[in-house]
């Protein structure tokens, strides 16, 4: 079965180490990922905000592209791409008119065949991760799924749109001790990073906080919008709340490869704003964390919890 | 399309038209209020969004209340981070509610003069898409700068994200320059004018 790979406008700037760590993983899989043909912008907020033909229209032009090249599914790691692909193909699927009216538009006509999977989809898909797995992840981690990748409920059809549980799952398979928190779906400002920068430091501020106070030595992301907010937005972040937090953001795939044992370099971990060393230091969890895990009331472990108060 | 208003054949309420837009009946919102209570935005709106539900149902009542939810801050505030469609017990998509209220609030060009800089940086984001086919973020930010009058904002950013290789010079572009030409034109283009 032939997957695509949709990178989405983000991955190829701002959320760059995300493609490369994820195609780093990719490579050690075996797997391959070849993009869809001359791919555009998905349209992201702007365009459903400002007009609904336009939303349906460019993702449409994508999810087309894909079909003509056999692509039975297509990967799409940035959350936000992936609602908007995954929204598109159910609006279209379920009115034969809009679908022939966007289908004109596009000048393809749109049959729908391709299936869109986002990234823990398809990393939960790998049969033997575990056998992979040279260096265990063995942290405590706070998984953030964002709003994009679990809702809205009835089209994305993928985990609880509340309290969802793969990507914790997943990071069990790693190795991780993921921990129970408040903020898994909770929004971190997404789009407003550039026009509302305030509102964004708030909330994203609210996320860390929650990670922080539980233990968390990492956030885990799948959306490059939340990394941007949670990450290169840290000193708005921190100005708005009066402390610091040291906690770094890293992806999904960034921590499958750091698990896969390779090199941070290939996972573009040198570019983040918040550095991750303190993620390549001896770990604090015993690995093969397993079955039940910790209440996440517990203390960090070993002391050290990644955010402190100022004095 | 059959006019289903008995007393006003004329022109269908702001209510009517966004049942036909999105498929929601506002009618069946009965204001439990979980929307207001888990939009994380609530406390920025001037009208939660249970509020702007009450002010479509009251929008065959007066014109005055179908401006106000067109006029509202909330409607540019609201992020579609999807937690009010997930909670409401009537299964409302107020998201798309939302989405439709925008467009309208466009048409009649009755934005929010507060929400200003969010709409400079949603027509700076799809002028970037039209001309490129991809989001060329450097050209984006100059656009809303340009758009917004926020000058100085994030000056400081962009030397960090060029120096981590965040931050491209030149922007890629779809070769297929026509079909998107084809898009944008087939498109109402709410993007295009100045704000």
């Amino acid at each position: 079965m032939k997957t695509g790979f949709y990178p989405g406008c983000s991955m190829k700037g701002s959320a760059r180490e995300y493609s490369e760590s994820l195609l780093a993983v990719a490579r050690e899989l075996g797997r391959e990922l070849p993009e869809v043909p001359d791919w555009n912008c998905c349209g992201a907020t702007a365009a459903h905000n400002l007009d609904r033909d336009l939303a349906l229209a460019l993702p449409a032009r994508i999810l087309a592209a894909a079909e003509r090249q056999g692509m039975a599914e297509v990967l799409v790691p940035c959350a936000a791409c992936y609602s908007r692909l995954s929204v598109t193909r159910h609006e279209l699927l379920e009115d034969e008119e809009l679908r022939r009216r966007i289908s004109a538009l596009v000048a393809a006509d749109y049959r729908g065949s391709a299936r869109v999977l986002n990234i823990i989809e398809w990393l939960e898909a790998v049969p033997d991760l575990e056998a992979r797995v040279r260096a265990p992840f063995a942290r405590k981690v706070a998984c953030y799924y964002g709003c994009l990748l679990v809702r809205p409920a009835g089209i994305v059809k993928f985990d609880r749109p509340e309290d969802p549980q793969s990507l914790d799952r997943l990071m069990r398979r790693l190795g991780a001790e993921p921990i129970d928190w408040a903020f898994k779906t909770e929004c971190c400002g997404a789009g407003f990073s550039v026009s509302r920068t305030d509102l964004v430091a708030e909330l994203s501020g609210r996320i860390l906080e929650d990670a922080v106070s539980r233990g968390a030595e990492a956030v885990i992301v799948a959306c490059p919008m939340c990394h941007l907010n949670l990450d290169m937005r840290r000193p708005n972040i921190e100005k708005r709340a009066g402390r610091k937090f040291r906690i770094p953001v890293i992806y999904v795939t960034q921590a499958v490869g750091l698990a896969m044992g390779l090199k941070t370099k290939a996972l573009g971990l040198q570019r983040h704003k918040v550095s991750p060393s303190a993620l390549l230091a001896p770990a604090s969890v015993q690995p093969a964390a397993g079955a039940t895990s910790a209440s996440g009331d517990s203390p960090a472990g070993a002391g050290s919890p990644a955010g402190e108060r100022r004095p | 399309m059959s006019s289903d208003k008995h007393a006003h054949p004329a022109r269908k309420d702001l209510a009517a038209r966004v049942l036909d837009r999105t498929g929601v009946d506002v009618a069946r919102c009965y204001q439990c209020g979980k929307c207001s209570a888990g939009c994380p935005l609530a406390s920025e709106m001037d009208f939660p969004p249970s509020q702007v539900m009450h002010l479509l149902q009251l929008a065959g009542m007066g014109p005055e209340y179908a401006d106000m939810a067109l006029r509202s801050h909330t409607v540019w505030l609201c992020l579609t981070c999807e937690i009010c469609f997930c909670r409401c017990p009537m299964e409302l998509d107020i998201p798309a509610v939302m989405d439709a209220l925008r467009h309208e609030s466009l048409r009649q060009k009755k934005v929010n003069p507060r929400a200003r800089s969010i709409l400079a940086f949603h027509r700076a984001f799809l002028d970037s898409v039209r001309y490129t086919g991809r989001l060329f973020e450097m050209g984006q930010v100059v656009d809303y700068k340009l758009r917004s009058g926020h000058f100085l904002q994030d000056l400081l950013q962009a030397p960090w994200m060029f120096l981590v290789g965040k931050l491209h010079l030149l922007p890629e572009r779809v070769r297929d320059r026509r079909a998107l030409k084809r898009i944008f034109a087939g498109t109402r283009q709410a993007g295009e004018e100045r704000p």
